[in-house]
């Protein structure tokens, strides 16, 4: 009994947390658009009885989503956001590794004050940050000022409202949860390990390579993940510091919604992002799977 | 023919594969090694014995090359390793916690080293196969670190630091790990391996059973200096000084002052109320001198009776049995308060002994039965 009830309650989380909801986005996006409140059509009516359930499951199609495949603005705004997750992911790993590498290898005394200031960050808004790097890159920004007083530039750069300042606010914004995971597989490594690899004949170098990379592989996996996955569907990076050529689904989705009113489409757009990240998802948690067993 | 003694160490003219010369290594404020001067020859068989934190990681670490002498050198072959880094050293390290690399198999650790020096693939697999086979790990050459045990886990970390076939090997604790019977099987497959491949090894370990086991020679050190460097015979029959005697195996330390008796013949008072005892040695004491008379306990007989020609007979009682099976260790108190220990071989079954608690009994031992050392 108290196992079932162990088992229930996260079961129970889940279900009116997770699923519950995705149901309801789901039906919405089979729906059809209508100048209502709420904004679709058809709602089930239990005061009709059977025939209004029968009504209602009647009034559901996948019009939406035959939709988006007729306009090339969604798969083109699906594959953009996957391409800028994939790119930012990689520079984020690019930058977050050398931080983690450095934090394992920094004084034992060191590390939970490097560790704070890691997670220091997200003790202020996220928008808020995101905002004060809008006041770094713009055409009038500290950078610019910086550059053009070190005489390094004699125009200023145009980051702002351009994909590269969305790679800039990704790699910030998401850097911590590359850098934690790659720094707990990096800390809780053998130091002798390295030691053995050099009196073995490594280089320094070549011990990194053959030794401390591979070793670390799974905390380089989960971070990737950790950062790709809510990547993809960002919204308020692209739309503070992406320019009008930035697609985004995110940006899509939210426009869809908001500036269209067209929630049916909105949704079938959501449940197509759900869909895509579920593969990674997947991967991640096998990934996680594997390291449980291999350290069991 | 007579087949030689393998004793390099007396050999005046034989060259030592490695040399300490005054090695002193300090860490901050700290002294690790102390102006240490050691030879160790070839095919020898080397033990760094002591207590943790007297300075034996650190020696096996100069020599590996991931530690570097403050001042004073260390040779291999004659020449100056100092400068030379740890992967282009021919030395090689087993380590302490086998630091087997956990992403690849077995045969991928043995070959690890090999694939470092660019040998060809057909010659690494052989060498590789070869060390399989002394290890007796043929077996187990696709598992992973985490797939084998403990005591296979060890001989993969034996095959992989042999593979290169190094001048020196290192091994540092190697037994640490395991339970005290495969211990005992490892400590001879060990010798077997170090005789069969004819590499130098040395061993650093705090077991004195283990260094006197494997050993051809033992360093005790303490405190960041080797105390005696000798071969387990003499370092267990002729200590040079009480740390040591009293550091391998057992043994029972009388403080006294030394008379001399005759030529290299000295009586010992070290109790009013008891006789003085006798005792020979090559080392010259002044009268009144304080010394002190080291006695193993497997040289001290213990009788119901007075023994007739005792030289050295005390009157004490039992205060304490060690029953170890094979063997039993009696500690007999004297009046004074002073405890001899005393041990006898069990060869009759345990309820025929002759002794118990508070039975008063008789120790003696000869002259040349207990080591007479500076107090």
């Amino acid at each position: 009994m108290r196992r079932f009830a162990l088992i229930v309650l996260p079961y129970a989380w889940l279900l009116a947390l997770f699923l519950v909801p995705f149901i309801i986005v789901l039906k919405i996006s089979l729906s059809d658009i209508a100048l209502a409140i709420p904004p679709y059509t058809p709602t089930l009516d239990l005061a009709a009885g059977w025939q209004g359930v029968k009504d209602f499951f009647a009034g559901l199609d996948f019009e939406n989503f035959v939709f988006l495949t007729s306009d090339d603005l969604y798969w083109k705004a699906y594959l953009s956001s996957l391409r800028i997750a994939a790119i930012s992911t990689f520079l984020t790993l690019l930058v977050g590794y050398p931080i983690a590498y450095g934090m394992a290898n920094a004084p034992a005394h060191w590390r939970p004050t490097l560790m704070m200031l890691v997670i220091l960050p997200f003790w202020t808004s996220f928008l808020i940050r995101v905002y004060s790097w809008m006041g770094i890159l713009s055409t009038e920004g500290y950078l610019n000022q910086i550059l053009g007083g070190l005489g390094l530039i004699s125009e200023p750069l145009q980051i702002l409202n351009t994909n590269v300042a969305v790679y800039i606010g990704i790699v910030y914004t998401y850097l911590p949860f590359m850098i934690l995971p790659i720094y707990a597989t990096l800390e809780r490594m053998d130091a002798s390990l390295l030691e053995a690899a050099e009196d073995l004949g490594c280089s320094r170098i070549k011990a990194f390579w053959l030794i401390t990379f591979p070793l670390s592989r799974s905390g380089v996996i989960a971070g990737c993940f950790l950062v790709f996955i809510p990547a993809v569907g960002e919204f308020v990076i692209p739309a503070l510091l992406g320019g009008s050529r930035t697609l985004m689904i995110g940006k899509v989705l939210w426009e869809e919604f908001f500036n269209n009113r067209d929630w049916p489409v909105a949704s079938a757009v959501a449940v197509i992002l759900l869909l895509l990240l579920i593969i990674p998802i997947i991967l991640f948690q096998r990934n996680e799977q594997k390291n449980r067993e291999a350290e069991g | 023919m007579p087949e030689t003694v393998f004793e390099p160490w007396n050999d005046p003219d034989a060259e030592p594969l490695i040399r300490f010369r005054n090695v002193t290594k300090r860490f901050g404020d700290f002294t690790a090694i102390d102006n240490q001067t050691l030879d160790i020859y070839e095919k020898e068989f080397f033990a760094l014995l002591g207590p943790s934190g007297c300075g034996k990681t650190t020696m096996m670490r100069m020599l590996a090359g991931f530690e570097t002498p403050t001042e004073g050198t260390i040779e291999l072959s004659g020449q100056d390793i100092a400068p030379i880094p740890p992967n282009k050293r021919a030395v090689n390290m087993m380590f302490q916690s086998y630091a087997l690399f956990p992403h690849l198999s077995v045969w991928e650790n043995i070959a690890f080293g090999l694939k470092r020096d660019r040998m060809d693939k057909a010659a690494i697999a052989a060498r590789v196969e070869e060390m399989l086979k002394l290890t007796r790990l043929e077996k187990f050459a696709r598992r992973k670190p985490h797939q084998i045990s403990g005591g296979q886990r060890q001989r993969v970390a034996l095959a992989r630091s042999l593979a290169k076939a190094p001048k020196l090997l290192l091994l540092d604790e190697p037994m640490g790990a395991l339970d005290a019977k495969l211990r005992q099987d490892t400590q001879f497959e060990l010798m077997d391996i170090q005789e069969k491949t004819g590499t130098t090894f040395v061993i650093v370990t705090h077991d004195q059973e283990e260094a006197m086991t494997v050993a051809s020679r033992v360093a005790v050190m303490d405190h960041g200096r080797i105390v005696q460097a000798d071969t387990p015979a003499r370092i267990y029959e002729d200590p040079e000084s009480v740390y040591v005697a009293d550091f391998i195996g057992d043994v029972t330390i009388i403080e006294g002052t030394a008379q001399p008796l005759r030529d290299g013949c000295y009586e010992v008072s070290f109790a009013e109320a008891q006789p003085k005892l006798s005792a020979q040695s090559d080392r010259q004491f002044g009268t009144g001198q304080a010394c002190a008379l080291a006695i193993r306990p497997e040289k001290v007989a213990i009788s119901a009776e007075k023994p007739e020609n005792g030289v050295n007979a005390l009157k004490g009682t039992i205060l304490d049995i060690a029953y170890l099976g094979n063997i039993s260790t009696y500690h007999v108190e004297l009046p004074g308060g002073q405890v001899i220990k005393a041990q006898t071989t069990n060869t009759r079954r345990l309820s025929r002994r002759n002794f118990t608690w508070e039975d008063e009994v008789w120790l003696s031992w000869s002259e040349t039965a207990g080591v007479l050392l500076e107090g």
